[in-house]
């Protein structure tokens, strides 16, 4: 059962959507296929919806810096801890290359960019995953990084915003990435006992051992639309009970009816969701 | 005393059914001891047991996965994976302890959190989380010990503590051996090397500075001597109440969190 840690949702449908008219020869870098409606659309229109389906407004995975850009006001961000980078303490095959490959690829260190920056004005710690890097699973660098931004904030009396996005705990380094869920949770209980707030959006996906630390523990939680948020793989409780889960099973509207997220906020209203909810918690108030 | 057996055969020890469970070592360590039932939300978990009891004189507070030895009583405990209602029931029997100033002792035996749709919707993922944010602060000593199984954050979620201890055979991984290969190798049947390859027994704990402390159990395995066994868990615990009763709780508090913290090996600059 534990192997659900680390399970990602692929598709929420019992069916792979046909590309409709999949005929026309396009190459398919220029299309966009949503994975929950099948919906096809043209590259250029879906960068400029902010990657959001137009036929079911399912909020698709950005990049760090895509998020930030679209999150923080001009110049503001300032990143914090940049150069920390993952070892293979366990000597474990195969992951050094892995590492090697995706900072390359990815142009990141690890699967976690944080630093500080304002919205609309208003001064936050923030903390953005990129499912790009080994579907931004939690190893010591994750870890190391949230628990600094917490403990930073705290010191500067900082709300902080996490966007999480994950597939777990990153197997290649054993016992020290199941201990990170401790340590960000315990980070996150020292900020919280100063009075300082804490956001959390949770992303496309956010499952595993980051659904069961720092990302269910936000005073506020703010999911995206249609985005898959769950401890367990789906596949493997399918495959436990041997049915076909409902295509809404673990998405954001599945949390707000169960009373695990606040709200589901769309990209369009996201900087000013945030900036109001910050306002409000400071002394200047509304 | 140095434990000789690889990673497999502890694997073959700590699954076979004559292990003795936390149901065997209750009557063996406490004098009394009253359990308590239900997370005041939702329902009782039977796959986490948790109560007061009484502990060479002293009260305590138990809480524990439970393991069955048969297919009725895995049946009845769910294989010892809890639900969200155990680890709240947990967290209200950890605050309880925080009211009455007496230690909390954690038991440490599951194959992990249970997967399924109710979990799911009774949010599995917050249950846990929130027991690793509350634990860090409850201003009483506590004192976990994996017994058999520490399956991830299912086991983590009771692993916050002062002090950590396992027993000799004991694993703690992050994910099964089988589920590693089959992720790694598409092959679950090479479970046997991924048990290598993960760095789960109590020396390799010891190592990563995760574990404090390895009791030893009867004979190298606890199921020839359960009684032995837990005369050897009962002089760790008491040895260890006494020493954490003694620290001022700020105190007790810092190095608990700075437990975690220190935790994580990685190159900067
Ligand atoms: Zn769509």
């Amino acid at each position: 059962m534990l192997e659900d840690l680390f399970k990602i949702v692929k598709t929420r449908s019992a069916q792979e959507p046909k590309v409709p008219g999949s005929k026309v020869n396009i190459p398919s870098n220029l299309l966009f296929k949503c994975p929950r409606c099948g919906k096809v659309m043209f590259a250029e229109d879906f960068e400029a919806a902010k990657k959001v389906c137009v036929g079911c407004s399912y909020h698709a995975r950005l990049t760090a810096s895509e998020r930030l850009e679209i999150t923080a006001d001009k110049n503001s961000f300032e990143e914090y801890d940049a150069d920390l980078q993952s070892v293979n303490p366990l000597g474990f095959a195969q992951y050094d290359a892995k590492l090697e490959e995706l900072r390359k690829s990815t142009g990141l260190n690890d699967a976690v960019v944080t630093g500080e920056c304002t919205i609309r004005g208003s001064r936050c710690a923030i903390g953005v995953m990129d499912s790009r890097f080994m579907m931004a699973s939690m190893g010591s660098v994750v870890g190391e990084k949230i628990a600094r931004l917490f403990e930073r904030a705290a010191e500067k009396k900082l709300p902080v915003v996490i966007f999480t996005a994950s597939g777990g705990a990153r197997m290649q380094e054993g016992i020290i990435s199941l201990m990170q869920m401790a340590k960000t949770s315990a980070a996150v209980a020292r900020h919280s006992a100063k009075g300082l707030l804490y956001i959390t959006v949770l992303t496309d996906p956010t499952t595993g051992g980051v659904t069961a630390s720092f990302a269910s523990l936000g005073d506020i939680i703010i999911a995206e639309p249609k985005v898959v948020v769950g401890f367990a793989g789906r596949r493997v409780i399918e495959g436990t009970i041997r049915q076909h889960l409902p295509d809404d099973f673990q998405s954001a509207e599945f949390l707000l009816e169960h009373g695990f997220a606040d709200m589901v906020v769309g990209r369009d209203k996201m900087r000013r969701t945030l900036s109001h909810l910050i306002r409000l918690h400071t002394k200047e108030g509304a | 005393m140095m434990n000789q057996k690889t990673p497999w055969e502890r694997m073959e020890i700590i699954r076979r059914k004559e292990r003795p469970t936390i149901n065997d070592y209750i009557p063996l360590l406490f004098d009394e001891y009253f359990e308590m039932h239900g997370d005041r939300l939702f329902g009782d978990d039977c796959a986490i047991t948790g109560g007061i009891a009484s502990f060479k004189g002293r009260p305590v507070t138990v809480i524990a996965q439970v393991k069955g030895r048969n297919i009725n009583e895995n049946k009845a405990c769910n294989f010892a994976m809890p639900h969200p209602e155990g680890y709240r029931k947990a967290l209200r029997l950890a605050r309880q302890a925080e009211k009455f100033h007496r230690p909390v002792l954690c038991f440490i035996d599951t194959p992990g959190a249970f997967c399924g749709v109710a979990a799911e919707e009774r949010g599995q993922g917050e249950a846990i989380a929130r027991n690793l944010f509350e634990f860090v602060g409850i201003k009483t000593p506590i004192i976990s010990v994996v017994l058999g199984e520490g399956g991830s954050g299912g086991a983590l979620a009771l692993g916050v503590c002062d002090e950590l201890a396992m027993l000799e055979n004991a694993l703690y991984s992050v994910i099964s051996p089988r589920g590693c290969a089959s992720i790694l190798w598409k092959d679950a049947s090479r479970e046997k090397e991924a048990a290598e390859m993960l760095k789960i027994t109590a020396e390799d704990l010891v190592g990563f500075g995760v574990v404090e402390a390895v009791i030893p159990e009867a004979n190298g395995d606890a199921a020839t001597g359960p009684e032995e066994t837990a005369e050897q868990i009962s002089q760790y615990l008491y040895k260890t109440i006494e020493k954490l009763s003694k620290i001022d709780i700020d105190l007790l508090l810092d190095s608990r969190y700075n437990k975690f913290r220190k935790i994580g090996v990685y190159s900067e600059g």
